[in-house]
């Protein structure tokens, strides 16, 4: 059976749209089929961190307010067949949105999709309530301080409430998804580490992300870090991941500082 | 549930006074219903309805006034004045309703009451940034943690079985026998029966540790647990 994904976080910049790119190429990878779906109305981005910038014909709000057929808005990854795009408009803003559109195309796409990935925006405003609406699975995305952490409690509580699934008393699956994380920082105190962040939030951990410049290259250069690297350790992370949220029991490992062999000797960063 | 504030005489230096104070915790009374308690104040003092829009431009939301004087001009704009007898913001004792159907059964001798309803409330999850529980007939327990930014206000006491990151108002109703306990202290605010304290005044080596906080009078005390 389809599931519907969120991929939230409240604070923008944490790395939602990436990681939503990164998730839906993976679970793709491992031969589900997926759409990821730009809920970021007004300040579309994931068609860019996808490469479908230049395919953008139809967007969600067509769809939503009738004007198109999913088909026609639907966009295939040239790299992944089983890899789809729904965009997002960045002409419109989010009140184009409404919940009986939003309701129908997310029913329509569970019939075409093992995985319904929705890229939520920042805030806890409309845009953000109706890509949570729908979800049988949030994944929230945190960078390991204080803001992001404080932001991310507030939409737990909200997926907690909110969602149609809550409505009806049941409960949404949420997984925690450690995105930005610095070894080196961690270990010398200048960022939360992971277990502060878990003891905060207390939800399962999906994965630890580390800051890496593969995940910057990869946005630019329009690919999800899995398909660009896929052997570097932000891929893997993201590999990981999604096994995981395909069921499959694997350990989260903490990434650890890589020391040099002067760094080594003396015990302390050089630089 | 309500806040009471009880200004004295003179009125512009208890003004000053409070302005002090919210410079300290600007955000305390966002939202909040307060009752102004002028019993204290002298009958000759000038300007009693200016000292409440006072209050008002301060963001405090006034819901009504007790003990104000008849000859006071304006001050029944705030509210119905509460009677200036008995003490702020009890609960007033409701005469329970007759049970429908059937004469009322003789209470056995060893039956105290019957509770119609729990005086205590149990939350198991943890209360997330943004959500407030209010729970004005009695305890609250939390079996997880209240976050940075969420709040509970508890007519009892308040128990927490996790830490204590955002605020926690225990004796609503006028209950200084309130306290509030808690495994791990890093609670933004404190507050029983209108006494507070915010994560600055509390002694830094009470921080992270299992807590308990009651009121020795007009003042909060805390102590460790372990």
């Amino acid at each position: 059976m389809a599931k519907v994904l969120v991929v939230t976080s409240g604070k923008g910049g944490v790395g939602k749209t990436t990681s939503t790119a990164a998730l839906g190429a993976a679970l793709a990878q491992n031969g589900a089929s997926v759409v990821v779906v730009d809920f970021d109305v007004g300040l579309r981005n994931l068609d860019l961190v996808m490469g479908a910038e230049r395919r953008v014909v139809y967007d969600l709000i067509n769809v939503v307010q009738g004007d198109a057929k999913l088909a026609q808005a639907l966009i295939r990854d040239k790299r992944l067949e089983n890899l789809s795009l729904l965009p997002a408009s960045q002409t419109r803003d989010k009140d184009a949105l409404t919940p009986e559109g939003v309701e129908r195309v997310i029913g329509e796409l569970k019939e075409k999709f093992d995985w319904v990935i929705c890229d939520s925006p920042a805030g806890i405003e409309k845009g953000a309530m109706l890509a949570m609406r729908h979800a049988d699975v949030a994944v929230v995305v945190t960078n390991p301080e204080v803001s992001s952490v404080r932001d991310s409690d507030r939409i737990i509580g909200m997926l907690d409430s909110k969602t149609a699934k809550a409505e009806r008393g049941e409960r949404i699956e949420k997984h925690l998804l450690l995105t930005r994380y610095d070894p080196g920082r961690a270990a010398r105190g200048e960022m939360l580490n992971v277990d502060d962040v878990l003891e905060i939030l207390s939800i399962p951990l999906l994965g630890i992300v580390p800051e890496s410049d593969e995940v910057l290259k990869a946005s630019n250069v329009g690919s999800p870090v899995t398909l660009s690297s896929p052997t570097g350790a932000a891929a893997r992370a993201y590999f990981d991941a999604a096994k995981r949220l395909a069921g499959e029991k694997i350990e989260v490992v903490v990434p650890m500082e890589r020391k040099g062999f002067i760094s080594r000797l003396f015990g302390r960063r050089v630089a | 549930m309500a806040l009471v504030l009880a200004p004295e005489a003179p009125l512009p230096n208890w003004l000053a006074a409070l302005d002090a104070q919210m410079a300290r915790a600007p955000t305390f009374f966002d939202g909040r219903p307060v009752l102004a308690d002028l019993g204290a104040l002298p009958v000759g003092t000038p300007d009693v309805a200016g000292f409440l829009s006072g209050l008002e431009e301060r963001g405090i939301r006034i819901i009504g006034t007790e003990g104000a004087h008849p000859s006071w001009q304006g001050v029944e704009r705030w509210g119905r004045p509460f009677p200036a007898a008995g003490k702020p913001g009890r609960p007033i004792a409701i005469p329970e309703n007759v049970p429908k159907g059937g004469p009322p059964k003789p209470e056995s001798p060893t039956m105290h009451s019957a509770p119609v309803e729990p005086g205590s409330l149990l939350i198991d999850q943890p209360i997330r940034s943004g959500q407030s529980v209010v729970f004005e007939k009695g305890d609250v327990t939390v079996m997880g943690s209240i976050g940075s930014g969420a709040e509970v206000m508890a007519g009892g006491s308040i128990h927490v079985y996790g830490a204590i990151r955002g605020r926690a108002i225990a004796g609503l109703a006028g209950n200084p026998k309130a306290r509030i306990f808690c495994r791990k202290l890093q609670a933004e605010l404190l507050a029983i029966d209108g006494v507070y304290q915010t994560a600055d005044d509390m002694p830094g080596t009470l921080i992270g540790r299992a807590v308990q906080a009651w009121l020795e009078g007009e003042q909060m005390k805390m102590a460790a647990l372990d």
